[in-house]
């Protein structure tokens, strides 16, 4: 009789595949995997100690390299949560600004995620796409904040200045072809056959167990889980536009990609909106030069591109935040990773790991 | 800013089951931390409230003691709710929820990898973002730290 054994495989800290530095250490029977344990911190940098030791205002380019994808998204979070403590109320401009420039964000960041895991699967050609039309919202946000990637352009009581003339122009532009560049990501990775046979029915998602492991955003609502903050909690003017939120049916890795794609229609459709109802006015509101919140905490959560993103900020009444605590999505929804790679074989846990759309940066804080 | 939104007479009726609870002014509610494991079993399990979503869970190092912090919603009803668990400063210790919710599994392990704090039965209480030989713990007030900008 042949003698058997189990055999351990490191995936990473230094691997494509697991879209930074992130270690999975695989135990296999033959090809099945009996366990995944992950391993992160590697890129953790303390930065809710360094929150500590900086002002309010400080802390905002530090949200901007958490989900260093969708910046906008992780800088509106925190400025809204500070928002809530000192109770400042936005002025309508600078909420609609919010609104385009954390949708754009979105997009980037689903761009992001579909064009590297069509990589993952085995497809190129479907990354150069995206990363085509993503180079385009970096355009944007320069034209906006004069920085491509760490955006900083919120700040606590606004946004950083006024939108550029030439921008809604270059956006209207933007949003005219958009949806036919996503009718080609359909064609090209959508439709693939290898690339459905490699996701169909692969890391299945129990909607009870999604929940119950904290799992939320795209990855969640692929399991057909309506719980989507912009509807089922409107924060800022989100209650004032029409957009669907997509559901899957199975939960497998072809929903979760899916998921994404249609959001991102939406998400234009939100923009376009938005653009539409645009008000004039001040973009900034009233706010001390020296912020000091009231004593006591706060917990804010806004729909992140990952899932939901919380901050919680606690103050003493002094102008450095007491502590500040990030509810990151990656990171919760890499807690799951074990028990959705059981079973499956090895070649699955690319395609189930990318399907999770994580960012390193997120999850190590 | 309210910490939970939940109806008055839901806080009343957990008043009712756990005399011990207090409730704040911006509806935060304290746990002791003998209580805390039954006190969130009744919200998970209890058709009321069905808080079926551990949301967040994150401590905080104040000079007297150490708090715990859970952010819970209902996906039924659309409630969220603040608990607190205060623990003493030496060798704070509360029960773990892993037994409730999966969440709790790593964000547990990022608390007590960062706060030095205890949770009692569960497995796997190991670090989780710095290395296992790390001296310390960081988010204490107390850890000493180079790179500030005093």
């Amino acid at each position: 009789m042949l003698r058997t054994e189990e055999i351990t495989l490191n995936m990473g800290p230094q691997h494509p595949s697991t879209h930074g530095v992130f270690h999975v250490v695989l135990k296999m029977d033959h090809e099945v995997i009996t366990e995944a344990r992950p391993i992160c911190g590697y890129l953790h940098r303390g930065i809710e100690k360094l929150a500590e030791a900086r002002t309010y205002t400080q802390f905002i380019p530090y949200t901007d390299r958490l989900d260093y994808l969708a910046a906008m998204l992780n800088n509106t979070g925190y400025v809204q949560a500070v928002e809530k403590l000192m109770e400042i109320e936005v002025p309508e401009r600078a909420e609609y600004i919010r609104v385009i420039c954390c949708e754009l964000s979105r997009i980037a960041s689903h761009l992001i995620a579909v064009g590297t895991y069509s990589v993952d699967i085995g497809g190129i050609t479907g990354f150069m796409y995206c990363l085509r039309d993503r180079e385009r919202i970096m355009d944007l946000f320069e034209m906006v904040c004069g920085s491509r990637l760490t955006l900083s352009y919120m700040r606590i009581g606004g946004v950083a200045e006024d939108l550029p003339d030439e921008f809604i122009p270059a956006l209207c532009q933007f949003l005219d072809e958009m949806p036919s560049r996503l009718d080609e990501y359909d064609g090209l990775i959508t439709g693939n056959e290898i690339f459905q046979a490699r996701t169909k029915h692969v890391g299945l998602l129990d909607p009870g167990v999604a929940i119950n492991y904290g799992i939320s955003g795209p990855n969640l609502r692929a399991s057909g889980v309506f719980w989507d903050l912009r509807k089922n909690r409107p924060y800022s003017v989100y209650d004032r536009f029409d957009f669907e939120v997509p559901l899957g049916k199975r939960g497998d890795c072809f929903d979760r990609f899916t998921c994404r794609i249609k959001e991102m229609r939406q998400s234009l459709k939100i923009i376009r909106q938005a653009v539409e109802q645009l008000p004039e006015g001040p973009v900034m509101a009233k706010v001390p030069k020296v912020l000091k919140p009231p004593a006591g905490d706060v917990y804010h959560e806004i729909e992140g591109a990952k899932g939901i993103l919380g901050y919680y900020v606690v103050s003493d009444g002094s102008n450095k935040p007491y502590r500040i605590h990030v509810r990151r999505p990656s990171f919760i929804n890499l807690g799951f990773l074990n028990e959705l790679c059981k079973g499956w074989k090895i070649a699955d846990v690319v395609a189930i790991l990318g399907s999770l759309d994580i960012v390193l940066g997120e999850v190590d804080c | 800013m309210p910490g939970s939104s939940i109806p008055s007479t839901v806080i009343d009726g957990l008043k009712d089951k756990f005399p011990a609870i207090e409730v704040s002014e911006n509806l935060t509610i304290t746990v002791p931390e003998a209580e805390l494991l039954s006190f969130m079993r009744e919200l998970r399990d209890n058709p009321d409230y069905d808080f079926n979503f551990l949301t967040n869970l994150t401590a905080v190092d104040y000079p007297d003691n150490f708090t715990v912090i859970y952010n819970l919603v209902s996906f039924k009803y659309g409630y969220t709710l603040m608990a607190k668990v205060n623990l003493g400063k030496d060798e704070p210790a509360v029960s773990s929820l892993t037994s409730l919710w999966g969440s709790a599994d790593w964000q547990e392990r990022e608390v007590y990898d960062l706060f030095g704090i205890i949770f009692t039965g569960r497995h796997n209480l190991t670090r989780i973002l710095l290395e296992d030989g790390f001296a310390g713990y960081p988010l204490r007030k107390d850890f000493q730290w180079v790179g500030g900008r005093e």
